[in-house]
């Protein structure tokens, strides 16, 4: 059982690619804390000793902020530029695209699917 | 690419002028300007900025938070009020 940070590793993968499944770890921050962690990054989670996987979960909650933390972190940061009504803000609330992209066409990720308009007025995201 | 930090943040001269005099005379006015790329330093919090967003003057509260944006970042130049409803 390698449970880190709320988050059931896959036991079958390699750690590095296991660790990665935590949010806010990626590649290269799973590479580091294996490498911190004395631990062979091809080694299997299955394989990985109590002792081993307690040195990653102290390296984790010591060093990075991961899952939760992560996400309302960002979540205050976004409310931050919507509250002092920056462009960056307004274009959040908008669900627009924020770093000046056109939106007359495509913009589909920041906008969603498309909505036909027949006639009506579009309603407004959020 | 962010600016060289051996020249700190851009504030249009002028305006660092205009926010000395305020701060010096210890009053609270209005300071207009058309710099909108001007970084707001901690010298700027509290005061009250008219930004020009091209046609007039967006008048903008400038508060802690705000340290580190540009001026021009709280005056939006283009105001869409959505399609006219076919009615």
């Amino acid at each position: 059982m390698a449970r880190i940070s709320g988050i059931d590793l896959p036991r079958y993968k390699r750690g590095c690619i296991s660790l990665t499944y935590i949010f806010g770890i990626g590649k290269t921050t799973a590479l580091s804390i294996l490498q911190s962690a004395n631990v062979d990054p091809d080694k299997k989670v299955s394989d990985w000793s109590d002792e081993e996987i307690t040195a990653i979960r102290t390296i984790i909650t010591d060093t990075y902020k991961v899952e939760g933390q992560l996400r309302s972190e960002i979540q205050m940061n976004i409310k931050r530029l919507m509250d002092i009504g920056s462009n960056r803000g307004i274009r959040h609330r908008k669900g627009l695209p924020l770093r000046g992209q056109r939106t007359k066409t495509n913009a589909r990720t920041r906008k969603g699917r498309k909505r036909t308009v027949a006639g009506k007025k579009k309603a407004p995201r959020k | 690419m962010p600016r060289s930090l051996r020249k700190g943040p851009y504030i249009f001269h002028k305006l660092l002028k205009k926010i000395d005099k305020v701060n010096s005379s210890n009053k609270k006015s209005v300071i207009k300007t058309w710099s909108r790329a001007s970084v707001i330093t901690p010298d700027f919090v509290g005061h009250t900025f008219a930004v020009h967003n091209g046609n007039k003057f967006i008048p903008v509260y400038v508060t802690e938070n705000m340290v580190g944006h540009k001026l021009g970042e709280f005056a939006p130049t283009r105001n869409f009020r959505g399609h006219s409803s076919k009615k």
